[in-house]
């Protein structure tokens, strides 16, 4: 898709070995294309995975932290992290159960062959795992997302249209979730390479504003989402990454592969906290700059420019304790901060008490 | 093509200086720093009355993808700074050679600003990046 990008203006980066967009002239105007209207995010770099067999549901149950086990109906999305033996997240997925004997799992780019390589060597005989590097994806995202996407995918578009949020469907070529990084309602879109090409172009003509991986990082840090490998990585446990409500713990008897490690670090308490900074002086939060709480020093995991807001914000790892206000240290001086509830931002709306009166 | 007016001179650190008269120095930074950076959204100026040095940073420019410190381009004192970044630091994006000006300095020396590149030179400069 690299001649379509550059048609449309890209400025690329070299991203876990790809090629990828970064902007398209302002990355501040497809972040509002998004919160307002429809933008498109080329997310092929990440892969989808499948995993089939008779005993597919039984192996998800044990290799992910989430239970598939919630997964009632087909077509059901479920976000979980992958876990070392210590606890620790190999990476963070969407795993869609599309039939019994059929999963499908997307996992990011950079943490690609950990994964196949983990899932391969841990697979039981009669549980196969396929990465489909052949696939790409494209994320369609905002209010007028579906409207505009739903009618370009032929024989699935009527399944799509009706998918309720946290769905996935799969007809001819495609493969549909109702699901995204954006805290925006859309889809993400999963076909061959040419279809996926021929969608874009379509897209373009509705006017759905091609996006870069920019605005993708100031969307998802307003919905409050944690990005791999900033905000976690095999270095610590979801329960100290703000994804406890990620692990399921209900079923005392699925033995998930890191469970006694969690289970260890939970009955020992003092766990840090991972929490939202809106910060209230001036500047712009960046990832890994030190604060200073009430209970001790803590880190930026992300940090960034609130385009919604007009304001910085971020994710930060900090000492247990009741805190709500911090200092950042930007260029060694401390600037006050508050502690607040992610989302910042969802479906358009600012979620942050005593700025949400102003969009 | 970027845009590197004819009457201004350049650092390779991507600084612009124009010479005002009596001494006087206006600075910002070029088109293609701020095509570079992308939409900026915080400037820190420095203080009125500091002192600035060739090569030491002097201000700071963040973008939503980064912060880049401005260097100096000349050596001097700092007698006014650009207020209005504070509220609208896209003037950067917008008017870089003009609105978007940072900060004026007393030269400490005129004939320091020989050292700098005419518009060719920096056109060549940013040609080889």
């Amino acid at each position: 898709m690299f001649a379509q990008h550059e048609a449309a203006g890209a400025k690329f980066v070299d991203f876990a070995g790809w090629d990828m967009p970064i902007h398209y002239g302002s990355q501040l105007e497809e972040h509002h294309a998004v919160r307002q209207g429809a933008g498109m995010f080329d997310v092929s770099h990440m892969t989808p995975v499948d995993v089939r067999g008779d005993g597919a549901t039984a192996w998800l149950r044990h290799l992910l932290a989430n239970d598939v086990a919630k997964l009632k109906t087909p077509g059901k999305a479920l976000y979980s992290c992958m876990l070392t033996e210590q606890g620790t997240v190999i990476d963070d997925l969407i795993c869609y159960r599309m039939r019994d004997d059929w999963y499908r799992i997307v996992v990011n780019a950079g943490t690609t062959a950990k994964d196949v390589a983990w899932m391969q060597q841990q697979a039981p005989a009669g549980v196969s795992v396929e990465p489909r590097h052949e696939l790409c994806i494209l994320a369609v995202q905002g209010p007028e997302a579906v409207a505009k996407a739903a009618p370009l995918l032929g024989e699935a578009g009527a399944a799509a249209a009706a998918l309720k949020p946290f769905n996935a469907a799969a007809a001819g070529d495609w493969f549909v979730g109702r699901t995204g990084y954006t805290g925006e309602d859309g889809f993400e879109i999963i076909g061959p390479a040419q279809a996926i090409q021929i969608l874009w172009d379509g897209l373009l003509q509705a006017g759905v504003r091609p996006c870069g991986l920019g605005a993708r990082d100031t969307l998802r840090l307003e919905a409050g989402m944690n990005l791999y490998g900033q905000d976690m990585d095999e270095t610590v446990t979801p329960l100290a990454s703000g994804l406890s409500w990620t692990v399921s713990f209900d079923d005392a008897e699925r033995d998930f592969i890191g469970r006694a490690a969690l289970q260890a670090q939970r009955d020992a308490g003092d766990l840090p906290r991972f929490v939202g900074v809106l910060l209230e002086g001036r500047g712009v939060l960046r990832a890994h700059m030190a604060v200073q709480t009430a209970h001790g020093e803590g880190e930026l995991t992300s940090g960034g420019f609130s385009p919604t807001m007009a304001r910085s914000i971020g994710l930060a790892r900090i000492p247990a304790g009741d805190a709500d206000t911090m200092d950042v240290i930007i260029r060694g001086k401390p600037v006050p901060a508050r502690i607040v509830n992610p989302p910042f931002v969802r479906l358009g709306k600012v979620r942050v008490p005593g700025l949400d009166a102003t969009t | 093509m970027s845009d590197i007016p004819q009457d201004l001179k350049f650092a390779e650190s991507h600084e612009w200086v124009r010479e005002e008269g009596g001494g006087l120095v206006t600075v910002g930074i070029s088109d293609h720093a701020q095509e570079a950076l992308g939409d900026l959204v915080y400037v820190e100026v420095p203080d009125v009355g500091a002192a600035v040095t060739v090569g030491d940073a002097c201000a700071v420019v963040e973008s939503v993808k980064a912060a880049s410190d401005v260097y100096s381009p000349v050596d001097g004192e700092v007698v006014a700074v650009n207020e209005a970044l504070a509220d609208a630091p896209e003037l950067i994006n917008s008017e870089p050679y003009g609105e978007g000006w940072i900060m004026q300095v007393r030269l400490a020396d005129a004939n320091a600003l020989d050292d700098l590149l005419d518009a060719e030179g920096y056109a060549n400069a940013i040609a080889d990046e």
